[in-house]
């Protein structure tokens, strides 16, 4: 009897430690990933354990970085990641690795100009100009000429980004890398650059507490971040030459407008999308997902987890502030569910 | 007869050499168990430390493999940081680290060993007592909110008042020229004294006052004054102490990261001016690891641990020799 149990015991902690615990008739999957969506996917994954008492669905936010390590050396079930995976790292996997949007995120230009409280307009090169560390007053030509009837000062621009790797700055130099070749060339594109100029502040509050400290500063922080901590930011002009507030339908509309022609594997980058009420610095979020899964109880919840999330999930996604996926994305992703085996 | 004596006799003449556990051991009939026992825990234990230092450094080393191939000696040179390009080098966040540690034992050396000076000699014991206690709570602080402390209350300050105040006094200085912004090199030195003060007063006062009270009767009925006596008698005597509790000091603010980042304004530059943003190795390891994506990039990052270690123990070599040395030298003249 005894020994019976001191078995049970061990096949249990076994059992826990692989991740599926039959002694207890739960299973357990483990994912890792990006900490911008964690909110969103740790509401999803506690009400579709809600749903699935059996279920239970781990997710650790330690970056995107550490997602990707993660789900090559295979110690998790799925991965979750701000920015697409290269194709070096995709060969790496044995097994194909899929991307699945989830939700939408932007990043906006916040700014502290003592004696000015109007939404200021920036245009794409000028936001890049002044991280490149050309324009460097308030009242640049470049800038007044955006805010027609707004009195700027000629004060320095003291210019501030994130420090740690993010998936805001990616899509802050996603964008910027697009609408201006200076920037592509001399900085690139990815979670951490080299910043021709600028402050460094850890997190959005890192940065926020940099611009609102400091006259004359401007930076950049997530939507969500602005949204819930009523942080002021300007418009930015869009592919069709509109300048754009960001907002949750603003953001939604970006990837929409991505929609048409977006690749089979659905790593795009939707800034700068087309349509004119898109905010143009937004991106997805993505969850990496195996093609084939060993074990085929996890496989189905996966599928299962995925469809649930693609409909029933989105509903959880604006009180969280962060934008939907629009319907022809849901449409496209549900297709490349059917690619996952088990 | 002679059995019956044998543990009296063991009991009269302790060994005053103590056996390793394997002499122990080849003496098996008289063996006695609980010395045996602890003798090989607390050897394990010692040797823990070393498998510990070891294994440390060697996956360090083995982590940041890729880089260390790619760069070579230039990964220390260089002052390019840019992931995008995948081009590394750590000088500027060495210089980070270096400057930021020294400006924060400039200030709090001084200070702390006045504190603890006036608390183990001069303070009545009751005051001494109570503003001890203060101290360690003060110690026990954890970096993140000395962090926050930093970014509301000294950036403001470092912007408003204590940075211009230093420009007109010696803004001639390359030093103290260029813009200010509050944070920077400078600020979080002085963010690191604050955080390494505790630890310098607390440990510093402790030696102070450990001090045998014969020594400072011997000073004073020599003819000194109370503060000759203090000077040259009880800082003399405590001094190896006083310099571990510096080199304590030291080795938090080389490590301290959260506070650092918080207000170095983390870019990555080598600037003559100590207003100017910097950033420190700690941070940057905090700031980017998360988010690395490229093997280059991990180690890099890695290679970065792997010099901070290496930095950290250079400086504490140095340290230990530097002891030795004054140590060797004083008992010499005293």
């Amino acid at each position: 009897m005894s020994r019976l149990r001191i078995a049970g015991i061990l096949l249990g902690l076994a059992g826990f430690i692989v991740g599926s615990v039959p002694a207890f008739g739960q299973t357990q999957l483990n994912a890792a990933g990006a900490t911008f969506p964690y909110p969103i996917y740790s509401k999803w994954f506690s009400e579709y354990h809600k749903k699935h008492p059996d279920i239970q669905i781990n997710y650790q936010s330690i970056g995107s970085g550490g997602g990707i390590q993660q789900l090559l050396s295979r110690t998790v079930d799925f991965g979750a990641s701000d920015g697409p995976m290269t194709d070096e790292q995709l060969k790496k996997s044995k097994i194909p690795i899929l991307h699945f949007p989830t939700v939408l995120g932007a990043a906006v230009p916040s700014y502290n100009i003592p004696g000015v409280n109007a939404e200021l307009n920036f245009s794409g090169e000028t936001l890049a100009n002044i991280y490149l560390g050309k324009i460097t007053k308030w009242n640049d030509a470049a800038i007044t000429r955006d805010n027609p009837g707004v009195k700027l000062p000629g004060t320095d621009i003291v210019v501030v980004h994130r420090s740690d790797g993010s998936g805001t700055t990616y899509i802050w130099t996603d964008f910027l890398s697009k609408v201006s070749p200076e920037w592509k060339s001399r900085v690139g594109h990815s979670t951490s650059v080299n910043w021709p100029v600028g402050l460094g502040g850890k997190g959005n509050e890192g940065v926020m507490g940099v611009v609102k400290q400091t006259p004359g500063a401007m930076g950049y922080v997530e939507l969500i971040y602005a949204i819930q901590n009523h942080v002021p930011y300007g418009r930015v002009k869009n592919s069709t030459g509109i300048f754009v507030k960001a907002d949750l339908k603003s953001v939604s509309e970006a990837a929409a407008g991505a929609a048409t022609n977006m690749p089979a594997d659905f790593r795009v980058s939707i800034t700068n999308a087309p349509g004119k009420g898109a905010y143009p610095i937004s991106s997805f979020t993505w969850l990496l997902i195996p093609e084939h899964f060993d074990n085929p109880q996890k496989g189905r919840i996966v599928v299962d987890f995925l469809k649930w999330m693609m409909v029933e999930g989105q509903q959880y996604t604006t009180s969280l502030a962060y934008a939907p996926l629009p319907k022809p994305v849901v449409a496209k992703e549900m297709k490349a569910v059917s690619k996952i085996t088990f | 007869m002679n059995q019956v004596l044998a543990p009296t006799q063991r009991n009269e003449f302790p060994r005053l050499t103590a056996p390793t556990p394997w002499s122990t051991f080849s003496r098996f009939r008289r063996v006695r168990w609980g010395e045996f026992l602890t003798r090989s825990i607390t050897f394990l234990s010692a040797a823990a430390i070393l498998i510990l230092t070891v294994a440390l450094a060697w996956e360090l080393y083995r982590a940041s493999q890729l880089s260390i191939r790619q760069f070579g000696f230039k990964f220390i040179t260089s002052s390019t940081w840019d992931p995008v390009a995948e081009d590394f080098g750590a000088i500027t966040f060495i210089f980070g680290t270096l400057v930021t540690s020294a400006i924060a034992l400039l200030l709090a050396v001084p200070i702390g060993l006045g504190a603890a000076i006036c608390l183990a000699e001069l303070a009545p014991r009751g005051l001494s007592s109570i503003l001890t206690f203060i101290i360690e709570l003060l110690a026990a602080v954890p970096s993140v909110i000395i962090g926050v402390i930093g970014v509301f209350v000294l950036v403001p300050f470092m912007r408003e008042v204590g940075g211009p105040a230093l420009k007109g006094a010696l803004g001639f200085l390359p030093l103290f020229s260029g813009p200010n912004y509050g944070v920077g090199v400078l600020t979080a030195g002085v963010l690191l004294a604050m955080m390494v003060l505790p630890f310098i007063i607390s440990v510093s006062r402790e030696v102070l006052l450990a001090v045998p009270r014969e020594q400072r009767e011997a000073s004073m009925a020599l003819g000194a004054t109370r503060w000759e006596t203090t000077w040259h008698v009880a800082m003399v005597y405590a001094r190896s102490g006083i310099f571990g509790s510096i080199f304590l000091a030291l080795a938090r603010a080389l490590g301290e990261t959260m506070a650092v980042t918080m207000v170095i304004g983390n870019t990555p530059q080598i600037s003559a001016s100590l207003f100017a943003p910097g950033y420190s190795m700690a941070a940057v390891i905090a700031n980017e690891f998360s988010e690395a994506t490229g093997d280059l990039y991990l180690n890099a990052l890695i290679e970065i641990g792997l010099l901070l270690f290496v930095i950290t123990m250079i400086i504490n070599a140095l340290a230990r020799l530097m002891i030795w040395a004054t140590v060797r030298k004083q008992s010499t003249v005293v």
